[in-house]
């Protein structure tokens, strides 16, 4: 071909060739051109076209890749250790960090408090607690952590309170952090035994009303004080009442002593590996409610600590044991220590339990030098490791999760980096029943945030997960016998033109948005079922006898009049029938209420014992319904009219009546297109948000009743999200629901779509 | 026939089927109907009633108001909510009465049933204010002063007032106009200056200028920020003139009860006594509510005035994401259909793409909220708006994301379609032009696409249709409840796409579920739903039309 293009762009010099073609070169030149632009769309779109599917298929990627750090376990990084600040021959007695990790504290057995520098353990300033001469320190205790309290026990049956306090300034504009130790309760110490018994043992904690402390004395007495502090008006001194009590003696000899911050329970763990818990809410008249066994026998408590929030302990045992334990409440209002659950114990004896600051989780060393960390109420273990030689003297972790500090047994100190991002995370906490602090048993919960601090996240998808299942299964109850019956009769029986009206109008409402819907259900339907309760019930029933009984009575009239009629045109027949049947049942509706209902429909229901809430799942159910209708009856439709004619002749042609041929040929036919349908409709009710949002409480509950409202998987989301920290557990747990119902509509779809395509396979074999 | 033969024969069936979709017709008209009929409804003046009411301790009730609705209930339930009733009746009739006075009653609409209600009057000076704050006032007209002095009375007061209100409005609109432009100018100025500052500071701080530039710039900033407080200056003294004009006439009202009430003119929107009113005057009236509510603001937290913003806020935001989505999908659609290689991978793809429109429009929200808003928006705002932080720009919910969300959505739908379109051109036409000579990219370009325009023109109405009415993922990535500023306005860049806006859906999830008064907000959240509705039915039926139009185009040109 080339060849003859050259020879007429050779003898391109006669006029005629000149005014057809261009010459060789130009055209070779357009040619390549034409190519170009050829290769410029092939790969423009190319990339175009993979661009979209890619940016389609990120959102998989991106949804897993905000859910995966979920599954991420904790993770420690050493860094260079140091001698221990302070005089070295002391015993440490808590290690503590503040909230930038810049500074740590030490408190040791010599009295002296030493802050330094996590980095590299200069002394920042050190401090002497103001403990008389005449006095040696006997015992020691920490409060919970986030209040920064210590107290010293002395051996004249004082104490010596104190708090680790530090005070920010920029001087040019850099963080300058200033540590200080502060007496809450005044420097002198304060008196905790009247009789002057040495202290072996202090507890202390805050409370709302002030402190409270228990101390157990050299001869086996356990004392209890309370401090309130009230604060003058006018001259603004704050003033410290004390009272003084003595709890009974715990049997067998006392160990440790913890009380908590509600200033209402003592526990006292004892050398038999026994656990006491004294009721000192009314603190003149204490009792010892039970002592309970908490390690198995022969072995003993070595540690025990509260999480956060001081309602749980966790006990630390002398064989590596780790349990969980708090106050129940029986059948007789009456508080009793139960075992909760049981960590991944530990090869050695437990030495020192730290918990975290603002979270349920907590940090353990024990006797061999192993660490692990731990989370109640994921019940995970998120990390563990053999980290030293000896002996973990004392854990100091940051408020902020991200530093540790670590002794050793050679008085060195290893600061650490941590990262534990999402310890709240198990399968467990989202799918399985989680004994949640404070609860009579354990419970699937979604609760995800609260008013304070301590409060326990409650991450259990079932109620929403049971919610959306519930919203879907009535939206389905409803419309799936509407909207495939209504395929049917328009595919199969409905006059043509009269289809041609019908099918689109249906179809229309397709496009109708859900806020629509949602705020009909909520604000029209809602108030008027419940107004009107007898009367919707009254419709469910009536509504079918109705059209049989229209159908028969037409069935009766003469031929004159019927004939007039062409056949498919049942519809319209029974249109007025049914708006007239439904303005009855809702005009007589108050007096059903007055003859059956005791005059209260509502009350009635309660007094049966069905709790009713105005916005619930027959609310939801109508109007959600509403919403598939169209979605079912489209794809079911095209299923039914799309029978190959020659099937339904023959049928008809041997014998068969029209809805013989239905049952017959057409239903076994069409049925995986309706089954499609069916399927495209319940993808689509399981990811309606607006809806639910509007038409019912939002309450996440478990329970299947019709009068009771729902909280949904995408209602969830919609409410949750967008008030969530980013990047937090709680932030993901709502991405991993987003996921689930990506995958799980995704999954309905792809199926619906194979089937539907096969269905078309067979249709053209036929 | 019997009973039994006519069940034998099946058609007992057939008319079970014929009731499911007479119901679902029902269903769809009555709800198309319910929604037009209470949103055009909203804006008919409703005659004032006036009544006794002999309540059973025998205390007499003066009403006055506009009926709401009725209900007919046991009386038991009545009861129970604490009314006294006699125990003699079963059945009560009960009206919801807007009586309005939010600030002299504290509720404006109240339940009163219907025993011992004198008859229903109508009396011809009984008025109804619209205002800006407290809602309607119901009431008769007593006086109007001015600074205190009585001016009009009785028969002259009526036509007193309403040209009193009218200056007030007149006012009103300047003051707006001075608050909204003006002042919204000078304070775009100001945050600019701001920016500025900020940015120069840093660029100090990074070593990128030395000390003594940035004292001159600083000067000169400076110089500029005096200029503009100048400028407010100025302009915060003519508004305090201006609001000090408008408060100067009051108007003395007499409520149900007898109490005379003085409300100030300026608070007035439009006085009118509706009983008094012929038809085609209330027509007119219907007509200026009508548009009031197209083309206002809204008041009292959305339960009041107009829904312009809102309109504007959808209306932009689904033409942003028209023009993301159509090229994009339409340079999918044409990849999937003429370039890819044919096979199983790609039979998983499109199922997989055709799938996506399935997917709950919640997800879309989740991931856009996550990739968008602070994925890329976050890496957006490191890069190029650093002097702003920590006070994000596009790292939060906004326009741009709000349509690139809704684009990604709907991303499905024009591929379908638009694909569907390719498919159904014979191959003879594409074997034609290919014989002719033409490239792969000629045919394609030049042939193929033309012919399938009315399909992707489908696969858009599709896609604005759905954006249009979809809510759940906006929550997450750019809607809000009241956006101060338009996403349009005079400054530069003219279209801000960082903005938050509003939107209709939105709007009707707000004022309904989250207003404290929402038996009070109910009449504006119909008529919003109508709106949305028509708007809707209005773009479906503007780009059927196109693709009518483009389809006799190609039609006359294909033969």
């Amino acid at each position: 071909m080339s060849t003859t293009n050259a020879a007429i762009g050779k003898d391109g010099g006669s006029p005629r060739g000149e005014a057809l073609l261009p010459s060789g070169t130009q055209r070779a030149r357009l040619r390549k051109w034409r190519y170009f632009k050829d290769g410029v769309s092939r790969y423009g779109v190319g990339a175009g076209g993979l661009g979209v599917v890619f940016a389609l298929g990120l959102i998989f990627v991106y949804l897993f890749y905000e859910v995966a750090p979920l599954l991420m376990s904790a993770d420690v990084t050493p860094h260079e250790s140091y001698q221990i600040p302070g005089e070295p021959g002391a015993q440490t007695l808590h290690l503590a960090m503040e909230r930038y990790e810049e500074l740590g504290v030490r408190f040791s057995d010599d009295g002296v408090a030493t802050f330094f520098e996590t980095q590299d353990g200069t002394v920042r300033k050190s401090v002497e607690l103001p403990i008389p001469p005449t006095a040696r320190i006997t015992g020691f205790s920490a409060a919970e952590s986030r209040q920064r309290l210590v107290a010293y026990g002395l051996s004249d049956g004082t104490a010596v309170v104190a708090r680790h306090d530090y005070d920010l300034t920029y001087p040019d504009d850099t963080r300058y952090i200033e540590p200080k130790l502060t007496f809450p309760l005044g420097k002198e110490p304060v008196v905790m035994d009247s009789s002057g018994e040495p202290l072996i043992q202090v507890a202390i904690q805050e409370g709302t009303r002030g402190f409270a402390m228990a101390a157990l004395t050299a001869n086996n007495r356990l004392v209890f004080s309370l401090y309130r502090t009230s604060t003058n008006l006018f001259t603004g001194d704050s003033e410290i009442s004390r009272s003084e009590y003595e709890l009974p003696s715990p049997p067998g000899v006392a160990r440790r002593v913890l009380v908590d911050s509600d200033h209402r329970a003592v526990f006292v763990a004892d050398n038999q590996s026994r656990l006491h818990y004294y009721d000192v809410s009314q603190p003149r008249n204490p009792r010892l409610v039970e002592s309970v066994r908490v390690v198995d026998e022969g072995h003993q408590v070595t540690t025990m600590e509260f999480l956060v929030g001081t309602q749980s302990v966790i006990i630390g045992g002398s064989d590596g044991s780790l349990t969980q334990w708090f106050l129940v409440r029986d059948d007789n209002n009456e508080r009793h220590l139960q075992e909760v659950r049981s960590f991944e114990p530990q090869p050695a004896a437990i030495a020192t339990i730290a918990p975290e600051l603002a979270r349920k989780g907590f940090v353990v060393g024990d006797a061999a030098g192993g660490l692990s960390i731990h989370y109640a109420t994921s019940h995970r273990t998120l990390l563990q490791e053999d980290i030293l030689d000896g002996p973990i003297q004392a854990i100091g972790l940051s408020p902020v999760n991200q530093a540790m500090l670590m002794l050793g047994p050679d008085g060195r100190v290893t600061p650490m980096t941590l990262k534990n991002p999402h310890p709240e995370f198990s399968l467990g906490a989202l799918w399985g029943k989680v004994w949640y602090e404070g609860r009579e048993e354990p419970t699937y919960t979604w609760q995800s945030s609260g008013a304070t601090d301590e409060f326990e996240p409650k991450f259990s998808l079932i109620p929403v997960t049971l919610g959306t299942i519930k919203a879907a299964f009535y939206a389905m109850l409803f419309a799936t016998p509407l909207a495939i019956m209504g395929a049917i009769y328009t595919a199969y029986f409905m006059q043509r033109h009269l289809r041609g009206f019908v099918k689109p109008t249906v179809e229309v409402m397709e496009a109708m948005p859900t806020v629509i819907l949602g705020f009909l259900a909520g604000l029209w339907l809602a108030p008027f079922i419940e107004a009107h309760l007898p009367a919707v019930f009254s419709i469910f029933i009536l509504l079918p006898l109705l059209m049989l009984v229209v159908g028969f009575a037409w069935s009766r009239l003469p031929g004159a009049i019927r004939l007039r009629f062409p056949a498919g045109l049942e519809m319209l027949i029974l249109v007025p029938a049914i708006i007239i049947m439904v303005w009855l049942c809702i005009q007589v509706s108050p007096l059903i209420e007055i003859w059956f209902f005791g005059g209260s429909t509502r009350q009635w229901l309660t007094d049966v014992g069905i709790s009713f809430d105005q916005r619930n799942a027959l609310v939801v159910g109508i109007a959600m319904g509403f919403a598939v209708i169209p979605t079912i009856f489209s794809i079911a439709e095209d299923a039914v009219y799309t029978v190959p004619r020659h099937l339904t002749q023959g049928s008809l042609a041997l014998g068969a009546t029209a809805w013989q041929t239905v049952v017959g040929v057409v239903l076994p036919t069409a049925s995986p297109g309706i089954f499609a349908a069916v399927m495209m409709g319940f993808g689509r009710a399981v990811g309606e948000t607006m809806i639910v949002l509007m038409a019912t409480g939002n309450t996440p509950v478990i329970n299947f009743n019709i009068f009771e409202g729902m909280r949904t998987l995408s209602a969830n989301i919609a409410v949750e999200l967008t008030e969530t920290a980013v990047g937090g557990t709680h932030y993901r747990i709502l991405f991993l629901s987003a996921l689930v119902l990506l995958v799980l509509t995704f999954v309905l779809n792809t199926a619906a779509e194979i089937v539907r395509q096969r269905l078309r396979q067979r249709y053209s074999n036929l | 026939m019997t009973i039994k033969k006519w069940f034998k024969s099946g058609s007992p069936w057939i008319w079970l089927n014929a009731g499911a979709i007479a119901i679902s017709m029902i269903m769809v008209v009555g709800l198309l109907s319910l929604i037009l009929v209470r949103g055009f409804s909203h804006f008919w003046p409703a005659p004032i009633v006036e009544t006794t009411l002999t309540q059973p301790d025998g205390r007499q009730v003066q009403l006055l108001g506009e009926l709401s609705r009725s209900q007919t209930l046991p009386a038991q339930v009545m009861r129970e909510a604490g009314v006294d009733i006699p125990s003699d009746i079963d059945l009560v009739t009960r009206h919801l009465i807007k009586q309005g006075n939010r600030d002299v009653w504290g509720r404006d609409f109240v339940w009163y049933p219907e025993t011992g209600m004198d008859e229903w009057r109508y009396p011809k000076e009984a008025m109804r204010l619209e205002r800006r704050e407290w809602g309607d006032f119901y009431g008769y007209p007593v006086r109007l002063k001015e600074e205190g002095r009585t001016v009009a009375e009785g028969e002259k007061l009526w036509p007193e007032l309403q040209q009193r209100v009218d200056r007030a409005n007149e006012l009103f609109d300047e003051i707006r106009g001075i608050e909204r432009g003006d002042i919204g100018a000078v304070n775009h100025r100001m945050e600019r200056v701001r920016l500025e500052e900020r940015r120069l500071d840093m660029d100090r701080r990074a070593g990128r200028i030395d000390r003594a530039s940035m004292e001159e710039a600083t000067v000169e900033l400076e110089a500029r920020r005096a200029e503009l407080a100048d400028e407010y200056a100025v302009l915060q003294q003519r508004l305090d003139q201006l609001y000090q004009d408008v408060r100067r006439d009051t108007l003395v009202g007499r409520v149900m009860d007898g109490r005379e009430v003085e409300i100030p003119v300026g608070q007035i929107i439009r006085a009118v006594q509706p009983n008094d009113m012929s038809v085609v005057s209330k027509v007119g009236l219907y007509v200026a509510q009508f548009w009031d509510f197209l083309s206002g603001y809204p008041r009292e937290a959305n339960t009041e005035g107009g829904i312009l913003p809102a309109i504007f806020g959808t209306v932009t935001m689904v033409f942003v994401m028209s023009i993301i989505v159509s090229p994009f999908g339409v340079l999918a659609a044409i990849y999937l259909r003429e370039y890819a290689r044919q096979g199983p991978l790609l039979r998983v793809i499109r199922i997989s793409v055709y799938n996506l429109a399935g997917v709950p429009s919640i997800v879309f929200g989740v991931f856009g909220l996550g990739f968008f808003v602070y994925f890329v928006g976050g890496a957006v705002d490191q890069q190029f708006f650093p002097a702003a932080l920590p006070s994000p720009t596009f790292g939060t919910p906004g326009l741009l994301w709000a349509a690139l969300t809704l684009a990604l959505l709907t991303l499905p739908v024009v591929i379908v379609a638009t694909e569907e379109g390719l498919a159904r051109i014979p191959s003879t036409i594409r074997h034609g032009s290919l014989a002719l000579g033409a490239t792969k990219a000629e045919t394609l370009w030049k042939v193929v696409v033309p012919l399938a325009t009315p399909a992707m023109m489908t696969g858009l109405i599709l896609a604005i249709a759905r954006a249009a009415g979809e809510v759940a993922p906006l929550m997450l990535v750019g809607v809000v409840k009241l956006a101060p500023t338009l996403p349009i306005d005079g400054h530069f860049p003219f279209i801000h796409l960082e903005r938050k806006i509003m939107h209709l859906g939105f709007h009707i999830y707000d004022v309904g579920f989250q207003s404290p008064n929402v038996e009070a907000a109910q009449p504006l959240v119909y008529a919003t739903a109508m709106t949305l509705v028509i708007l809707i039915v209005m773009l479906n039926l503007t780009a059927i039309s196109i693709r009518n139009r483009l389809r006799e185009k190609y039609r006359s040109e294909s033969d």
